[in-house]
């Protein structure tokens, strides 16, 4: 029993960073309706920044709390992040705005390659791992004897949540958050109204990027090793949270990431217990996906739109 | 409109004349022209750069002292970004066009099995600095290895488990890596038939991050050890978050485990764990603080990893094979290698069996302090 419940907190943690990845990708289908592939880059390329605001910052910050440098350095990487974001789509997606999806598409595959490469260079980052310094001293809490999380973990935890809310706020509650949820209904009719749609898809991107930034890292605080490609695998299975909670709607990405994320550790952890090789954890997200696609194609918690013909 | 004509018909057809006649252009270099296929990028970088350094030193070393049967010797290293498939691309490509007369590379048993086949048919040597899996070298009679294979670490690593008295294992398998697969299964057979039982079997593939599934499931059969037998990337998280579940039973797994981001992944994690490897620094034998000390000089202080020294010892009896065959003809370096006897290595004397393998002792490692510690040598 204390088996399964450690099993399913391992998996609530791992599923709120999944979740929080989760949100870019929503928000920038729910905005522009399109997938945007380079989201798990800028994911990368957040736990990058922290590992050198980190190592150029930290001597500044030695005397001050944790917690003060890891707001800092967070704020900061979510910063430089956004502005990436909004770089990435200013020079790559906004040419092709008024042309078929599938070109942005397409795009969006090839801006993920070139920063996963261009970050392999000597010159960048490079291509070997590198340890990701503990932004949280490391404290274990057992909870019961075969009970354990990680204070890392629990800080992970609550910063996800912080930022949920966060984002729920700016989307609902702020003039922002009104203009890209009516440009999210229809891009005409909120242009017609005066919202500045360009600035409005900037912000989306912006916010988005920031997030993967925070996701970034958390999980490289998790997993303390960095490199060019760790995005890959976390930026498909948040994909795949985003497609399985509805993509477009926030609440539903939090909940397909969490979803994932503990699917996949009792499988990991129980695979073995009716036969499977545990290599197949990675699979039942996909699966998840395929039966998504097939049974209610418009996610857990997606609205079904009827197309006008 | 002449102009126009030229510029639009006849340059490019002149140029894509002159790039046919070039290509075809393919007459006997004046060097002496090694390939080496290396993980320079990617998951198993480090090694890929290790090898390459190692190579590197050698060739020109040999440069200095006057290059190979009166040529120069050319280097020419491929990338295989560390990832499937890549390695018989780049290897391709040596063999074709590039014409090479042996190549040298990889350290990943899977990149290797790769390669081996497309060396094999072009009958070219290839040399396999520290791939450990048997299969490699049974691909055919031109592929070589200068370390010694997993049946021989497996049982050494089995051996040493039940001389600490650690009756009941769990092993964490990398199913994507043929190295993991055959060293736990010969970890295993030595182990189960020697009074050990293996209480828990688990696998994960290579570039996962979260292994807090398996863990917990090998935490909860409580076992005595756990036997990792992964490469440095994924071995380091495994030991992080084994300790942060509360999981403080030693560790030991073989050579894939040599890497410096090891520790620094790991940090205390893995402070009193074990593993096998081709070399110590710390071995007082001449070659070997020789090679240290050269490679310290040379790298303002920086000791070499086990795969520089296995990259050097490859390139190295790649060349005597050379100058002992007086030749580079494929077939005439295939039978001076194969008759490889008692050749002063780095590594160890190296002597090839007829599986074309090499038999030299292993070293068991600790952690200590941040540090690979030599504990002992095993002899084949």
């Amino acid at each position: 029993m204390e088996q399964f419940a450690q099993q399913l907190l391992n998996g609530l943690f791992l599923g709120s960073i999944y979740a929080l990845i989760a949100l870019g990708y929503t928000m920038v289908y729910g905005v522009l309706r399109f997938i945007n592939f380079a989201h798990g880059d800028v994911f990368m390329l957040g736990a990058f920044s922290g590992l050198y605001l980190n190592r150029w910052l930290g001597p500044m910050m030695a005397g001050l709390h944790w917690s003060i440098s890891l707001t800092v350095i967070m704020l900061l990487s979510m910063a430089i992040c956004a502005a990436l974001g909004i770089l990435i789509e200013f020079l790559a997606y906004r040419p092709l705005r008024n042309r078929p999806r599938l070109n942005v598409l397409i795009t969006a595959i090839g801006v993920s390659l070139l920063i996963e490469y261009t970050g392999q260079h000597p010159a960048v980052f490079g291509a070997t791992q590198q340890s990701f310094p503990a932004l949280i001293p490391a404290n274990n809490i057992a909870l019961t004897s075969n009970l354990a999380v990680t204070n890392t973990q629990m800080i992970v935890f609550v910063t996800v949540i912080m930022l949920l809310v966060a984002l729920r706020y700016i989307v609902m509650k702020t003039r922002m958050g009104l203009a890209m949820r009516a440009l999210s209904l229809n891009p005409t009719a909120s242009a017609l109204m005066g919202v500045n749609n360009s600035v409005v898809i900037s912000f989306t991107f912006g916010l988005g990027s920031a997030l993967a930034a925070a996701g970034g890292i958390l999980y490289a605080s998790l997993y303390p090793s960095v490199e060019p490609f760790m995005g890959i695998i976390p930026g498909l299975k948040a994909f795949i949270a985003a497609v399985l909670g509805g993509i477009g709607n926030i609440p539903g990405a939090a909940l397909g990431g969490l979803i994932i994320g503990v699917t996949e550790t009792l499988v990991g952890g129980y695979s073995s217990v009716v036969g499977l090789p545990t290599g197949y954890k990675d699979g039942v997200a996909f699966v998840i996906l395929i039966l998504i696609l097939l049974f209610k194609p418009s996610g857990l918690l997606g609205k079904t739109e009827r197309e006008k013909v | 409109m002449s102009v126009k004509f030229l510029s639009r018909a006849v340059l490019p057809l002149g140029a894509s004349l002159a790039f046919l006649l070039g290509g075809c252009s393919k007459e006997a270099s004046p060097d002496i022209v090694i390939g080496e296929v290396a993980s320079l990028s990617g998951g198993t970088a480090a090694w890929g750069k290790a090898q390459n350094d190692g190579v590197k030193m050698a060739v020109e070393e040999i440069n200095a002292a006057g290059g190979l049967l009166g040529k120069k010797v050319k280097l020419l290293t491929e990338d295989d970004q560390s990832k499937d498939g890549e390695a018989a691309t780049v290897t391709k490509k040596l063999v074709s066009r590039d014409n090479v007369v042996a190549v040298i590379g990889e350290i990943a048993s899977k990149k290797s099995l790769e390669m081996a086949p497309i060396c094999q048919k072009a009958g070219i040597p290839m040399i396999s600095p520290g791939s450990t899996n048997p299969k490699v070298t049974e691909i055919g009679d031109n592929i070589f290895r200068v370390c010694f294979i997993d049946p021989f670490q497996g049982t050494v690593m089995a051996k040493f488990a039940l001389s600490k008295g650690w009756k009941t294992m769990a092993v964490i398998t990398d199913v994507k890596q043929d190295y993991s697969v055959g060293l736990t299964q010969f970890f295993k057979e030595y182990y189960t038939k020697n009074g050990g039982t293996l209480a828990v079997e688990q696998s994960f593939s290579t570039g996962d991050k979260d292994f807090k599934a398996q863990l917990t499931a090998i935490k909860a059969a409580g076992v005595n050890a756990i036997f990792v037998p992964g490469y440095y990337a994924e071995v380091g998280l495994i030991a992080a978050q084994a300790r942060e579940l509360g999981i403080d039973v030693p560790m030991c797994g073989g050579d894939g485990w040599d890497d410096a981001s090891l520790i620094k992944v790991a940090g205390k994690a893995v402070e009193g764990c074990f593993f096998s490897n081709h070399f110590s620094t710390e071995d007082s034998s001449e070659a070997i603080q020789g090679f240290v000390k050269k490679y310290a000089a040379a790298r303002g202080g920086e000791k070499p990893s086990t795969f520089v020294a296995l990259g050097y010892d490859s390139a190295n009896l790649l060349f005597h094979a050379i100058k002992t065959a007086g030749t580079t003809d494929g077939k005439a370096v295939r039978d001076v290698l194969a008759a490889t006897k008692d050749f002063p290595a780095i590594t160890g004397v190296i002597t090839l069996d007829a599986q074309r393998n090499a038999t030299k002792s292993a070293v068991i490692l600790t952690i200590k302090d941040g540090q690979f510690v030599y504990v002992e040598t095993v002899k084949p």
